[in-house]
């Protein structure tokens, strides 16, 4: 097994290969950084009595062991990979969308008021239908802190945890009343959720017995069609530039607030499908804990696919399979769960920490790459010079 | 490059590693042949909150006891389930190790519960709270009459205040919070003595910090004995016993043991009975197509008088009596 | 229709503004120091969970409230050692670890709460100190002169910050390397030590932060006790521009919005709770939408140095 990558050379010869190999490095050693949590994680598990080969290959079999374990790590992986997108586009214009939780709230509600209201449209419209009520309710989520950073320069950190806070109360008012299930109400169990979406709104299921929806099809799309949008088109090439160099962007004519803006209430939106597409996959109803905390975790999944769409393809799926693998993991050797959050805290700690690993690999292979294309160029000069 | 050979050794070697390690595991788990009954529960929020999640696990725990410790009962929790993905994914996983009764503690499990329960026609499920079935032959669903509790409270908070005012702490308006204190306002009103209730709702199921607060600001208005539901009521209890002078009226779990001096009783829920009958029923061929309601009348529900505290026996006298009301129906706990 | 302002209601909205008010000042000053070095701390939380629980534990086994406090520092502190290792040493995205931090923190306080505690009970934490003098003004003593020490420190910190900030040479290094690590590095400032500094006193800070909700506005730990109050306050490091006048004005602003909501609630005024607890967060949007306090973000904020390379 001999990898073998080109030494990117000053030269300028194909440097896509180069590219390859900071690709690489960019995504193994994340993976890296996973393995070495576990491991201090794995300490933690002796201190509890329990032998962590028994807790991992729990955690391993329950995450990709199984058709089921396989599903259950995809389902997690729709909403990381949708609000990871946002994340990924908001970063690429140097904006921080923490603000993923709250769209989502708003997102759900959206699609589930669209399905309670328009209950009778055929499928092909009513499905659709949901969907961009939710992706628009999400947009409008993240366009009101992408407004007041492009217009009033309010941070968007502060702005988008204050409305996450905002939508949560928001959807708590909608429940205990507006919304709240007329079953509820009549058994007298005022339970928090909202009535059930009509059947023909619900995603079909792919595999029988899981939970596993269409909506895992719509991430994938969404993923190809960002990756297009900020590669191939003007817009995400302006976003890009403006997260790059603000300044040297705003010289050649690139409208930095604007595109600031637009980054937040599309990553907004994408969280707000992700909201619906839960809605309409896996509850079929507005609940209680139905962001399930992916406005942060699709952070940690974006992170992990080195915040770009395609890179988070592989890492979505992988970071859910985790969580669903940790979930495993607590019923078979019945740990207390807070143990999940604090393996999940060191994976996030090491992943990020390799950081420096992979720019200081890849500076010193730049460096090498000088001292290899030095001589060579003297010796072109040297040429001329006879 | 010496480096990407020693990074693709690591990664090829963990991974190698790893799939062994699961390979082996799947042997040992099938091996396990003993024959005690297995239950599995599935709850929100951990098994210590001293409310909703910790009324459960203790009737688990006190069943298991009876039937004469692990051997007899097996018991596994999963805890903090918050997210209903996950939920639904322990549900059927439960379901699938061969468990007997798998029990989804939380009212946002009900559809898991009723995609799951049709593949096992075998396992019996049990879910709450609410009072639906959805029709299915191997499900129970199970719930709490809290306001009846909340009026014997509410008899008792009104019969022993002396400020004329009283404070409830709630999370958010739904559920057994909402029906716990429209019973508690219920019994306030019934003694007949002019006392001010007020509301406040904190938004949250576990803010303790705002929770606390909300007491203070009640205390503060001089109300003179507190209420409320919800895993972050522990705050306002707090609130109480720094404050010194302001009684106490606890619901879900018994919370004497936070305020030993201040909590007047705590409306329990006692799953113990309701387990049994579904042991029995399970025994006997039945496994599911009911729903429990736990009230005073079927013990399902219990006032838990705090021995610390002095109740004057006139008190307790209408409050019993209040209790013997509801349990053969002439008093209403809600309007 | 009840008399809503009356002397008593008044106070009372006070003397909750200053109770809410007392974590949020000692982890967003911590916060302030931090982010004017440069680095974004958002595992705040997570810190004040874990030394919250220390803390809480200390007391629960020996009663000792300084033992307490003195052991959530300490926790404090080595939580800021991972986070500046993670983030000046290993030069980690700072947004991303500080999420690291915080999920370790939840993670582990709830664990350790159940392995070593197993349920929720309560404690007896700082008791209020009432100053002599001060204390018997009318009105004014009760809100302000009789509370305990933890929240006397944290108003005392206020000055205290804004003194080590702006009249001393470690205020102005710290700032220095926080607008122009480059140029700092080049007049012989030792960039990464001033960060360490920085990031452990902030998370010190922080760990006070949470020992004053555990053992003394709520004397017990339970799952999640921030409820994030720690995102809180990073975001109001943000509302008050960098300065500790600021971070106070935002701290008193946000917990007085939220100590009205409650009165309002308590006095039986007809708003909806959720719109009633929607209202700090509104608040703290609309302020600084509308005041002017821009453009002093710390340049080299959230930016991490590479020596030579800059």
């Amino acid at each position: 097994m001999a990898f073998k990558f080109p030494v990117k050379s000053l030269a300028g010869r194909e440097p896509s290969h180069g590219e390859g190999f900071e690709f690489f490095l960019r995504t193994a050693i994340p993976f890296l950084g996973v393995i070495a949590a576990l491991l201090i994680s794995a300490i933690i598990l002796l201190f509890l009595k329990t032998n962590p080969i028994v807790a991992y290959s729990a955690m391993f079999q329950g995450a990709f062991g199984s058709v089921n374990g396989w599903s259950q790590s995809l389902v997690k992986a729709t909403p990381l990979l949708l609000v990871g997108l946002g994340v990924c586009i908001a970063f690429r214009a140097s904006v921080i969308n923490v603000g993923g939780e709250g769209q989502i709230i708003l997102g759900a509600l959206a699609g589930t008021w669209f399905a309670l209201t328009f209950p009778d449209l055929p499928r092909f419209i009513l499905i659709p239908g949901c969907m961009t009520a939710g992706f628009l309710a999400g947009a409008f989520w993240g366009l009101i802190p992408g407004f007041l950073k492009a217009r009033y320069k309010v941070n968007e950190i502060l702005s988008t945890i204050m409305m996450n806070s905002i939508a949560l109360q928001f959807m708590n008012f909608l429940l205990q009343g507006p919304m709240m299930d007329p079953e509820g109400i009549k058994a007298g169990t005022f339970l928090a959720q909202s009535a059930r979406l009509p059947p023909t709104s619900w995603l079909a299921r792919l595999i029988p017995r899981t939970m596993l929806h269409s909506g895992v099809y719509v991430a994938l799309i969404f993923a190809i069609l960002v990756y297009i949008f900020l590669w191939r088109t003007t817009i995400g090439y302006q976003i890009r530039a403006v997260g790059l160099n603000p300044r040297a962007s705003r010289y050649s004519g690139i409208n930095v607030p604007f595109n600031q803006m637009l980054s937040l209430t599309i990553a907004g939106g994408l969280s707000g499908l992700a909201g619906v597409i839960e809605v309409m996959g896996v509850h079929r109803r507005i609940l209680e804990g139905l962001t399930g905390g992916y406005g942060f975790t699709g952070i940690v999944a974006a992170l992990l696919g080195s915040l770009h769409p395609l890179g988070m393809l592989p890492a979505s799926v992988l970071f859910g399979g985790l969580l669903v693998g940790a979930n495993t993991m607590q019923r078979a050797v019945q740990i207390p769960a807070a143990l999940i959050n604090a393996i999940l805290g060191l994976i996030v700690l090491f992943v990020s920490g390799s950081a420096l690993w992979i720019h200081q690999i890849i500076k010193k292979r730049k460096t090498a790459a000088i001292v290899v294309a030095l001589p060579k160029a003297a010796a072109a000069s040297e040429e001329t010079k006879s | 490059m010496k480096l990407n050979r020693i990074v693709t050794a690591i990664v090829l070697l963990a991974v190698i590693s790893a799939t062994a390690f699961a390979a082996g595991e799947k042997e040992a788990a099938a091996s396990t042949a003993a024959k005690p009954l297995r239950i599995a529960v599935v709850m929100p929020s951990a098994t210590t909150d001293m409310a909703f999640s910790q009324s459960m696990w203790n009737a688990l725990l006190k069943v298991q006891a009876a039937m004469g410790g692990p051997s007899a009962l097996e018991l596994k929790y999963s805890e903090n389930m918050f997210n209903v993905p996950d939920a639904a994914a322990a549900l059927r996983d439960y379901a699938s190790q061969g468990f007997d009764i798998v029990i989804g503690h939380g009212s946002q499990y009900g559809s898991s519960i009723r995609e799951v329960a049709p593949d096992f026609p075998e396992v019996v499920f049990a879910w709450g709270t609410d009072v639906n079935n959805f029709g299915l032959p191997n499900v129970y669903a199970y719930t709490a009459a809290a306001e009846q509790g909340g009026y014997v409270n509410g008899v008792l908070a009104a019969l022993l205040n002396k400020t004329g005012k009283i404070g409830v702490t709630g999370p958010i308006e739904v559920g057994d919070a909402k029906t716990y204190i429209d019973g508690f306002v219920n019994g306030v009103n019934s003694v007949g003595k002019n006392i001010a209730i007020s509301k406040t709702w904190t938004g949250s199921f576990s803010d303790v910090a705002l929770m606390t607060a909300a007491a203070k600001t009640h205390i503060a208005n001089g109300a003179g004995a507190l209420t409320g539901s919800s895993q972050s009521v522990v705050g306002s209890i707090g609130a109480c016993k720094e404050a010194g002078n302001v009684l106490w009226f606890g619901t879900q779990s018994d919370q004497a043991t936070l305020a030993p001096a201040l909590t007047v009783a705590s409306q329990v829920y006692d799953w113990e009975g309701m387990l049994n009958d579904i042991i029995a029923n399970r025994k006997a061929g039945k496994l599911g197509g009911d729903a429990f309601v736990l009230t005073l009348a079927n013990g399902g529900l219990k006032v838990a008088y705090n021995h610390g505290f002095a109740l004057p026996a006139d008190v307790k006298a209408k409050a019993d009596a209040a209790i013997a009301g509801i349990k053969n129906g002439s008093i209403k706990a809600t309007p | 229709m009840m008399n809503i302002f009356t002397w008593d209601v008044l106070s009372g909205v006070l003397r909750t503004m200053i109770a809410l008010s007392t974590p949020f000042l000692f982890a967003a000053l911590g916060e302030t120091f931090s982010q004017l070095s440069g680095v974004v701390n958002l595992g705040v939380d997570g810190i004040m969970l874990l030394a919250g629980f220390f803390a809480f534990y200390a007391v629960f086994l020996t009663g000792n409230v300084w033992l307490g406090l003195l052991l959530a520092m300490l926790v404090g502190l080595v939580m800021g050692l991972m986070m500046s290792f993670v983030s000046v040493t290993l030069k980690a995205q700072q947004g991303i670890s500080g999420i690291g931090l915080q999920m370790f923190g939840l993670g582990m306080s709830s664990l350790l709460f159940k392995v070593l505690v197993g349920t929720v009970t309560s404690v007896t934490g700082f008791r209020p100190v009432k100053i002599p003098l001060l204390g018997d003004i009318p009105f004014i003593g009760s809100i302000l002169f009789n509370n305990n020490v933890l929240v006397y420190s944290a108003f005392l910190l206020v000055p205290l910050s804004w003194w080590v900030l702006e009249k001393t040479t470690l205020g102005l290094k710290i700032k220095a390397v926080g607008q122009n690590p480059a140029a700092a590095d080049s007049v012989g400032i030792n960039v990464n030590r001033i960060r360490y500094f920085s990031v452990c006193l902030g998370a010190v800070l922080a760990g006070v932060a949470g020992a004053s909700l555990s053992i003394s506005i709520a004397n017990l730990f339970q799952d999640n006790l921030t409820s994030g109050q720690g995102f809180i306050a990073v975001a109001l490091v943000y509302f008050g521009g960098w300065s500790p006048v600021g971070v106070l004005g935002g701290a008193l602003l946000f917990s007085l919005a939220n100590s009205a909501q409650l009165w309002l609630q308590v006095l039986g005024i007809n708003v909806p709770a959720s719109l009633a607890v929607m209202l700090p967060y509104v608040l703290t949007i609309v302020v600084l939408t509308v005041a002017v306090n821009r453009g002093k973000q710390p340049a080299a904020l959230n930016k991490q140095f590479f020596r030579g390379e800059n």
